[in-house]
């Protein structure tokens, strides 16, 4: 069975008349925006986070004119613009999937959903890549304030990248500004108020909570590479490793580990607020993501259940839970009564079949496992890293080095877990608010949602067939490639000597004259 | 005026701009193996559009970005109906663009020589094709009452639509070595020349009989101007280069490129996606946004494409000055295996 198990009829849409798609395009379609997206978000958290670290980075340096900063720029800058170039290319395929396998959801939404991604192009894309360009390029053309200004530029327009794509997102999870209306045979929504689409809760929840879990991902990639080099350096019993490991990483790795613990904090903090808005906006991702079968007053948190994978209530057995958690986790009080997925069934099928379904009696649970599971893993597998940042912080605290192989190796546990923590918050996103594409929002707009099954493309299912495995063959290819370039660049390390290469330093002027023959300080 | 008429307009803008921008990007990866005949010459041309290629990428994304929020119904058909062109395209700009960044990070010969069969194969594959598509476009495709493109993937390879991916090749062939005879110097910049002044005559003739072809079968008599523009820029361009006024050969080729998207524009217009059976023609109206939308899109193009305009000129001109192998510094990559053993802790 496939794992989207919210199964559909797909004989009548509410929006238009039948066209010739089936349950294969729906499956197909599904597995390939899940790959290639949560494959583009492995990319992007780090981008997101990395850069302004390298841009403080450069501004310590800057600033302090001391050479260790400019050495964890020019280190971490590298890495930045390897994993860069993967954010970008497959940021490409984002860009027109909902036309090529989403057409009809594209038909429905495009008045608005279009707009914050066309924002985002015109006012974040642009930025970053040119900037970026300017940044690489431009160590010995620019003066060096406004190349420091270059990749803060680049810094902020990746974030203020992710503000427009999540405005998109969370008007998907939870639609506002907006209005069913008809035009000529077929229903759409439309927009009424852009500013309702920026403002929008489940945007001003989940923009902090994606841009910390961004800053905790750098935090610790940052981390875990500098105690890596440390213990390795303080292992080598050479002093003037040990010199090198008290001046370029043990502040590189501080400074790591306190971005780690303070987004950190921000995280679980915007995290608490994200579960509080989806009690109320998707209650049954929520009931899906606790295993709450039954409507339950004061309701317990599920440490462990296990269910037979039918997506049925009949076989989730609740193993150990917290007594109260769940109804706190939803409002702040223990006791309060919060709906299980039964009863909300219930309610969609009384709320929602006619006009919705068509009629047809479908299921509006999600996956009850993955939900429950990627709840749970985007927390716990979090959870490697706070630990990280405690230790790196206590075990070089008041001038310490450390050689403790147990913090690198902790590292390097923590290194990818967080790379799954992000995935799986997707993951648990995006499959909880199954069988909706765009979710009804009980709270505000109400009659603007479309079930997934109605938005994939009538076309063939050998297309999309296709393009799936074309796209995991070269996207399989190229993480190999990107794996192994960045490790190649991490065991490299930081480079031993810098060299201030700015105009006003070195005496050219800005761009350079036409007869300066003398070498780029940076090419390809 | 119609908002959705405006949009029109800024939509054929968004695509000149790519199409100028990464025309010669295109023109330069695709010349990567026929102009440098050494890694240093080859550095050399990558390393012409290596500051901007991806800022002019960006023109695509907001063509299509503005595509959805102003004409969903284009969006949805037309990357829905033409799946595997669009697949191909998005596979290449993928490769290349990794091919780019990647090529000087490893120093090895074997390494580079797979990087710049992805950056030929990336370039080649999207010149031909984004003319193929355009050219369907202007032809007419086969749509149904439902605007869903049913005509089947061999369709697109129509005649008319291959001649179309052949003059976007040439228009972005001779765009590329016009750019690279400004920027380069020494015995590139010659070979570039040289290679310009015959593909401005490959181009004038392929140009040539697709716009007349276009023009006696699918369009409307203003779009003539188009086409006498164009032909005068293409000859343009050849004789600039002949004089050895790179600056406004390029300028010419940039023209050329205008002039051809007006032409498609045009003709398509006022549908922006011709059916077969008019009824069931995509047209401005029936594919727009709401007024809303479109008010709210067109304050924020307005304030920002000027700014975008700006900044990128400025990158031009930080970036003006022209390379040779004198410029090439030595690679920075790393080899492959580190020197030395690492022992893993
Ligand atoms: C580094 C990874 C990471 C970690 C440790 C956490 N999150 Fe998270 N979470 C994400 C990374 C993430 C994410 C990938 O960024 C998501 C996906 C969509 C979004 O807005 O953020 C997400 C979504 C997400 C959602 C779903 C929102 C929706 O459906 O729109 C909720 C309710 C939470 N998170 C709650 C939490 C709580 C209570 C956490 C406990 C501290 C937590 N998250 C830690
Ligand atoms: C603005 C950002 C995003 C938008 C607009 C978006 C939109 C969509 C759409 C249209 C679908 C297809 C319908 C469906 O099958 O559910 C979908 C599914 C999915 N998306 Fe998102 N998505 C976004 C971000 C992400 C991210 C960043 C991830 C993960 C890293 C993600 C993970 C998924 C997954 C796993 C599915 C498949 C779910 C399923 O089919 O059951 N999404 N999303
Ligand atoms: C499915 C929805 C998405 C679409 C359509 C999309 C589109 C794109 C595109 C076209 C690019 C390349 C830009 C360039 O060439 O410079 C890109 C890169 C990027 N995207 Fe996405 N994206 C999606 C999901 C997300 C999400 C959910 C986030 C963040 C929360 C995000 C953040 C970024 C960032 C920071 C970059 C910059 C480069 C990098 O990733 O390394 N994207 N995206």
């Amino acid at each position: 069975m496939s794992p989207f198990s919210a199964s559909l009829p797909v004989t009548s849409t509410r929006n238009r008349a039948p066209r010739r798609f089936g349950v294969d395009v729906l499956d197909l379609a599904r597995w390939q925006f899940a790959i290639v997206t949560v494959y583009h978000f492995i990319f992007v958290p780090l981008t997101i986070g990395l850069a302004p670290l390298v841009a403080i980075m450069q501004t310590a340096w800057v600033r302090t004119g001391n050479d260790r900063w400019l050495k964890l720029t020019k280190f971490f800058g590298k890495l930045l613009l390897i994993n860069f170039a993967l954010g970008v290319v497959t940021g490409i395929v984002q860009e027109f999937q909902f036309g090529m396998t989403w057409s009809e959801y594209s038909r429905f939404v495009g008045d608005v959903f279009g707009a914050p991604l066309a924002m985002e192009a015109l006012a974040a894309f642009f930025i970053e890549s040119t900037f970026l360009g300017l940044w690489i390029f431009g160590w010995d053309k620019l003066p060096k304030k406004l190349h420091l200004a270059m990749i803060w530029l680049v810094a902020i327009a990746v974030n203020l990248s992710a503000f427009f794509i999540l405005a998109a997102n969370s008007w998907m999870q939870h639609p506002v500004g907006t209005t069913i209306a008809q035009r000529g045979d077929t229903t759409r929504a439309e927009m009424t108020s852009i500013g309702d689409v920026l403002t929008n809760s489940t945007l001003w929840a989940a923009f902090p909570h994606t841009v910390t879990a961004a800053f905790v991902t750098a935090g610790t990639f940052v981390t875990a590479i500098c105690a890596w080099w440390m213990v390795r350096l303080m292992r080598s019993g050479k002093a003037a490793d040990a010199t090198i490991a008290r001046d370029v990483y043990r502040p590189g790795l501080r400074f790591g580990a306190i971005v780690i613990l303070i987004a950190g904090v921000g995280l679980a903090l915007t995290g608490d607020v994200q579960a509080k808005l989806m009690f109320q906006q998707q209650p049954m991702k929520m009931a899906s993501a606790e295993a709450l079968c039954e409507t339950e007053n004061g309701a317990a948190f599920s440490i462990l259940s296990i269910g037979d994978l039918n997506n049925d209530c009949e076989g989730v057995t609740r193993v150990l839970s917290l007594p109260g958690l769940t109804s706190f986790l939803a409002d702040g009080t223990f006791d309060s009564t919060i709906k299980g997925v039964n009863d909300l069934q219930a309610d969609y099928t009384a709320k929602y079949t006619d006009s919705a379904a068509g009629g047809e009696q479908i299921s509006y649970i999600p996956n009850l496992a993955l939900t429950y599971w990627s709840f749970r893993l985007m927390i716990g597998l979090g959870a490697g890293s706070a630990l990280l940042g405690v230790a790196a912080l206590w075990m070089t605290r008041k001038g310490r080095v450390t050689d403790s192989i147990l913090l690198s190796r902790l590292g390097l546990v923590a290194l990818p877990m967080i790379f799954v923590a992000s995935s799986f918050g997707w993951i648990f996103t995006e499959i909880g608010r199954q069988p909706w594409v765009v979710a009804p929002n009980p709270t505000g707009v109400d009659g603007v949602w479309l079930l997934t099954a109605r938005g994939v493309s009538p076309i063939a299912p050998g297309l999309v067939l296709t393009s799936m495995i074309a796209f995991t063959i070269v996207y399989s290819v190229l993480a190999v490639v990107w794996y192994r370039l960045m490790h190649r660049y991490t065991i490299e390390g930081a480079p031993l000597q810098v060299e201030d290469v700015s105009p006003e330093r070195i005496g050219g002027t800005p761009g350079g004259a036409e007869s300066d023959d003398s070498p780029l300080s940076f090419a390809y | 005026m119609d908002l959705a008429i405006v949009w029109f307009v800024l939509i054929a803008v968004l695509w000149t701009g790519y199409l100028v921008l990464e025309g010669f990007d295109f023109g330069v990866g695709m010349l990567v193996p026929i102009l440098g005949r050494n890694d240093k010459e080859r550095r050399v041309l990558i390393n012409t559009i290596g500051p901007v290629w991806d800022g002019n990428e960006v023109w695509l994304l907001t063509a299509g970005g503005a595509t959805f929020a102003a004409f969903p119904e284009w969006y949805a058909t037309l990357f829905s109906g033409f799946y595997l062109p669009l697949l191909l395209i998005l596979l290449a700009l993928i490769v290349r663009g990794v091919c780019f960044e990647y090529r000087g990070k490893i120093k090895d010969p074997g390494w580079a020589a797979w990087c710049d069969r992805g950056i030929i194969a990336g370039s080649w594959i999207p010149a031909i094709l984004w003319g193929v598509a355009f050219a369907n476009l202007v032809r007419g495709v086969e749509l149904d009452a439902n605007h869903t493109y049913v005509g089947g993937f061999w369709a697109l390879l129509n005649p008319f639509a291959l001649l179309g991916g052949v003059v976007t090749l040439l228009l972005f062939l001779l765009h590329g070595s016009v750019f690279l005879a400004l920027k380069t110097d020494g015995e590139l910049r010659a070979r570039a020349n040289t290679l310009a002044g015959r593909l401005a005559v490959a181009a004038i003739v392929a140009a040539g009989a697709w716009a007349v072809w276009a023009q006696l079968a699918f369009s409307v008599p203003w779009t003539w101007a188009a086409v006498v523009v164009a032909a005068g820029a293409l000859i343009g361009v050849w004789l600039a280069n002949a004089k050895g006024r790179e600056g406004w050969a390029f300028l010419f080729s940039a023209v050329a490129i205008v002039a051809a998207v007006v032409l498609i524009f045009g003709s398509m217009y006022p549908d922006v996606m011709p059916a077969f059976n008019p009824e069931n023609s995509l047209t401005i109206s029936n594919a727009s946004s709401s007024d809303y939308t479109l008010k709210i899109m067109t304050w924020v193009a307005v304030a920002l494409t000027p700014v975008v305009l700006i900044y990128q000129g400025w990158t031009y001109w930080v970036f003006r000055k022209r390379i040779s192998t004198a410029h090439i510094p030595e690679p920075i990559g790393l080899s492959m295996k580190p020197e030395g053993s690492v022992t893993h802790v």
